[in-house]
């Protein structure tokens, strides 16, 4: 059996590091030891293929059983890619987010904000067969945490991305432009590479605006890609 | 080429995407040997991480309409998670090797700004002596650290230490 292909390493700088102290609950959970060093094998190079019939999409969460969430209803749409610029196709999407007051519909959410019945805050989308995917929802409001003295998240969504394999795991967060709570966000910050912090905020996008019905936004993903084409035999 | 988007950490509010059916990888009816996989996740101040998301793939048996290959469980106030699933075989290893059977493990919690990847391999069983991981390390405390112990019949225990005392061996990836 051929070796997987090894997945690519982080450019240096665009990823954070899980010591981050200005993001205070990084402290007690980090690991201190080094990571064991392990080239890829078929435990990290395969991965879960999910299917819209056993992972039914959730493609609209501007509404509940009908009836409207409370915000300002927004577009999002995207083309998830790998490292190589090939589209990523088939591939899910879960999204979650608070609702426009701030508040997630979360036990352990207890902030002094409306929570609004007909917002849920999950959405789980599949990309097309050239990367891009949709959907609608409310745009999320900022909300307090604990972190430090008067800290506030910026405005973001949620996102979860699989991709070809267990190495292409994604776990990260849309942001939105102009959010002046980005420049004090220690989250955010804790990307070093000021480039790579700006790939995580959306773009406002008139293409994708529907006219009279809501505001559009871009939110491009990239996966990582693979180091090197196998030696064909 | 473009550069891979950056991690952000999961929060204490992913459970709007957890259903708790996605920690039972026997629900669309896979055959094999049905084992419990649970364990205990700590921080270094020896605190359990009552809000974490933990998500198991295995290689083995491979992936298909029975069975997802998949599962994702919420830990407890306790700090534990538990998943259902069937047993995995061996796998190929890079070049000639075996690798014993084994789940991989990513963790992602408030706190984790990225993943931390682990594995759960089986005590007792024979091949674990040539595993092409497990002898990268070298201090037998912390080569047991990727071992799950039996604990009643069917069911493996897998604590995890994300820092400090017993600190678990996180992989790269
Ligand atoms: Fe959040």
């Amino acid at each position: 059996m051929n070796d997987p292909l090894l997945f690519r390493p982080a450019q240096p700088g665009t990823q954070p590091d899980n010591n981050s102290p200005q993001y205070r609950s990084t402290g007690a959970r980090h690991p201190k030891q080094p990571l064991l060093a392990w080239p890829h094998t078929v435990t990290e190079a395969t991965g879960p293929q999910f299917t819209p019939a056993q992972f039914a999409p959730i493609v609209d969460l501007s509404m509940s059983g009908g009836k409207l969430a409370m915000g300002e209803r927004i577009i999002v749409r995207g083309r998830v890619t790998d490292e190589d610029d090939r589209p990523v196709a088939n591939t899910m999407i879960e999204v979650w987010q608070a609702n426009a007051a701030g508040r997630y519909n979360h036990p352990g959410d207890q902030h002094d904000a409306a929570l609004d019945p007909n917002f849920t805050g999950e959405g789980r989308v599949f990309t097309d067969a050239d990367g891009w995917y949709q959907y609608v929802t409310i745009k999320p409001g900022a909300y307090p945490w604990g972190n430090h003295a008067n800290a506030w998240r910026p405005n973001h969504i949620h996102y979860s991305l699989f991709g070809a394999g267990f190495a292409t795991r994604l776990i990260t967060q849309m942001y939105f432009p102009g959010d002046p709570l980005l420049a004090l966000d220690p989250i955010f910050h804790t990307v070093p590479d000021a480039a790579a912090r700006e790939r995580l905020i959306s773009k406002f996008d008139l293409d994708i605006t529907k006219p009279d019905w809501a505001l559009g936004y871009r939110f491009d993903v990239v996966l990582r890609g693979r180091l090197a084409t196998p030696m064909e035999g | 080429m473009s550069v891979a988007t950056a991690f952000q950490t999961i929060g204490p509010y992913w459970h709007l995407i957890e259903h708790p059916e996605e920690a039972d990888l026997t629900r669309f009816g896979a055959t094999g040997e049905a084992l419990t996989l649970v364990g205990r996740i700590i921080d270094g101040a020896r605190a359990p991480v009552a809000d974490a998301c933990v998500e198991l793939w295995q290689a083995s048996p491979e992936a298909g309409p029975h069975f997802p290959g998949w599962g994702r469980a919420r830990t407890d106030a306790n700090g534990e998670y538990r998943f259902t699933t069937v047993k995995p075989g061996p796998v190929p290893g890079r070049g000639n090797t075996l690798q014993a059977p084994h789940f991989a493990l990513n963790l992602f919690a408030r706190g984790v700004l990225t993943r931390l990847y682990t594995r759960a391999y089986f005590q007792g069983e024979a091949l674990n002596a040539t595993d092409p991981l497990l002898n990268l390390v070298d201090d037998p405390q912390r080569r047991a650290s990727l071992i799950a112990k039996p604990e009643g019949a069917a069911v493996w225990r897998m604590d995890i230490v994300l820092q400090g005392e017993g600190e678990t061996v996180f992989i790269e990836v």
